[in-house]
């Protein structure tokens, strides 16, 4: 290995702008060198002052492509993505059931597995007739399908942070881009009030609940966080206020600025430990008067079941 | 009071001296004989120099800036210094910088992560005078230790820590003798000032690579 191999500049023309600029964004290496000195020993650059002219170019253009594709970073092919990898789940969930009930009675399998579980050991099987046949790829393609969520998922964890970072990292990017897929968008949930952002995903006990007959519901699908569902059901309207609240904030700051707020965080951290706390030290005090009820949400609820984490 | 570097001075403005740096205004920022105001209120470095902390920056260092947001503080640093790598991991504000690093040919933006110096190893220059560090996330004293690869023997860390960015409900002096302690690991530390009344909880630090 030459001593330029790791060089942003390595293999790059000169003259070539745009293979500059991605040289720049790929450029990775164990350690520093004294590159300049390099380039111009290798006649990337005939002096240092040429070098850094060209260093310029590239890492200007690479920043402003780079921020702009970061800028793309689509919030409607993020909710496109998810609702695809719930699609896949739920159809994939459906297939295994349909699966338990033909394959586990017209095959031989000794399987403790249900569900996709048994589903992989029913793809596995070496089918005897045309039946069995049937039921193996249908196997199969559920398989495939559980698969396809999986991937899915990666790619929606990959892509929260890019669309929304301050969101993703407080409610974890699928949470995220549920939250976004719900409101519409991430503009649209930026521009909603934080007692909305706590109900959505809630809505059937919402207008259940404005029809006078129901209790209103204390969480929609933040239900799934751990700030909410780790703390105990008194505590909870408390905890999902506060989350919403921070969430709500997240999002704006994600749609109106695009940078990462530390304080932001920081602050619920602070708060949920307050809440927590409260367990403790108020066994035989009176409760802080929060909104009781039901625990509604029915999104929020089967996510948490389909979870299969 | 320190030297302040070849290329920064004050200047007297509305009746108060400030500091200013000549170059292409970029934020609005006041100008006076067509110097720019540096905002010690902005900006940790100009509240370090301010603060008359001894930086021993002397003026057209090759230099490293973590956590360059939208340009505000690299922008007065790329008007006395050298060659300067401005690394920011936000898209958002690297836009900014780019309009700021356009007009300063000295003054190059990355967009990457300080904690993973491995990202930009291939284009920032190793042998180097000074990181100027102001990152506002948790492990601030190991970011500066895992950047140390770009410094030269006796180069210099110039760094703004943020006590409530490692944790929000302990004591800022606590954290700041934690970070001195993670420091010392790659660096000696020469100065240590809080930045109050410019900006609150925040320590500025002045130490040389071991």
């Amino acid at each position: 290995m030459t001593e330029t191999d790791d060089a942003w500049f390595a293999g790059v023309d000169p003259g070539d702008a745009a293979a500059a600029a991605a040289a720049i964004r790929e450029a990775a290496a164990d350690e520093p060198r004294d590159w300049p000195a390099l380039a111009v020993e290798s006649g990337f650059a005939a002096e240092e002052a040429e070098y850094y002219d060209r260093l310029h170019a590239a890492t200007v253009d690479a920043a402003r492509e780079a921020a702009r594709a970061a800028g793309r970073a689509d919030d409607q092919q993020l909710i496109h993505a998810l609702r695809a990898m719930d699609d896949a789940e739920r159809t994939a969930n459906e297939l295994a059931e349909r699966l338990e009930e033909w394959a586990g009675a017209l095959l031989d399998v000794d399987a403790d597995a249900t569900g996709l579980d048994f589903a992989a050991v029913v793809a596995a099987h070496e089918p005897a007739d045309a039946t069995e046949e049937r039921a193996v790829s249908l196997a199969q393609r559920a398989v495939d399908l559980r698969d396809e969520r999986d991937d899915l998922r990666a790619f929606v964890e990959r892509r929260a942070p890019e669309v929304a970072p301050n969101l993703a990292e407080m409610a974890g990017p699928v949470l995220a881009a549920r939250l976004i897929s719900l409101a519409g968008g991430l503009e649209s949930l930026a521009k909603k009030p934080a007692g909305t952002v706590q109900v959505l995903g809630a809505e059937d006990a919402l207008f259940a609940h404005l029809r006078g007959h129901a209790p209103s519901p204390k969480h929609g699908v933040i239900f799934t966080h751990e700030f909410v569902r780790g703390t105990r059901p008194d505590d909870r309207g408390s905890a999902a206020r506060a989350l919403a609240g921070k969430l709500a904030i997240a999002a704006r700051i994600d749609h109106y600025a695009g940078e990462r707020r530390a304080s932001v965080h920081e602050d619920l951290r602070e708060r949920m430990e307050t809440i927590r706390a409260r367990a403790e030290s108020e066994s035989d005090e009176t409760t802080d008067g929060d909104d009781g009820g039901e625990v509604a949400g029915g999104d929020g609820a089967a996510d948490a079941e389909v979870d299969d984490e | 009071m320190s030297e302040l570097p070849a290329g920064v001075e004050r200047r007297t403005v509305a009746g108060e001296a400030r500091l200013t740096t000549a170059g292409e205004p970029v934020y609005g920022e006041p100008t006076v004989d067509d110097r720019r105001v540096w905002d010690a209120g902005r900006s940790k470095l100009g509240a370090m120099l301010e603060l008359g902390m001894d930086t021993r920056l002397a003026g057209g260092e090759k230099l490293l800036y973590l956590g360059a947001a939208s340009g505000t503080t690299v922008s007065h640093v790329a008007d006395f210094a050298g060659p300067t790598y401005a690394v920011e991991f936000a898209p958002r504000p690297v836009r900014d910088l780019v309009d700021v690093a356009e007009s300063r040919p000295n003054l190059f933006p990355l967009l990457a992560d300080a904690r993973r110096p491995r990202e930009y190893a291939g284009v920032v220059e190793s042998g180097l005078d000074c990181i100027v560090q102001d990152v506002a996330t948790r492990g601030q004293a190991e970011v500066a230790n895992r950047n140390a690869q770009f410094l030269a023997d006796d180069g210099l860390l110039l760094a703004a820590i943020k006590a409530r960015s490692e944790d929000v409900v302990a004591e800022p002096q606590a954290v700041f003798e934690d970070v001195r302690a993670t420091l010392s690991g790659s660096y000696e530390i020469l100065e240590t000032e809080r930045l109050e009344p410019y900006h609150d909880d925040h320590l500025g630090v002045v130490a040389r690579k071991r």
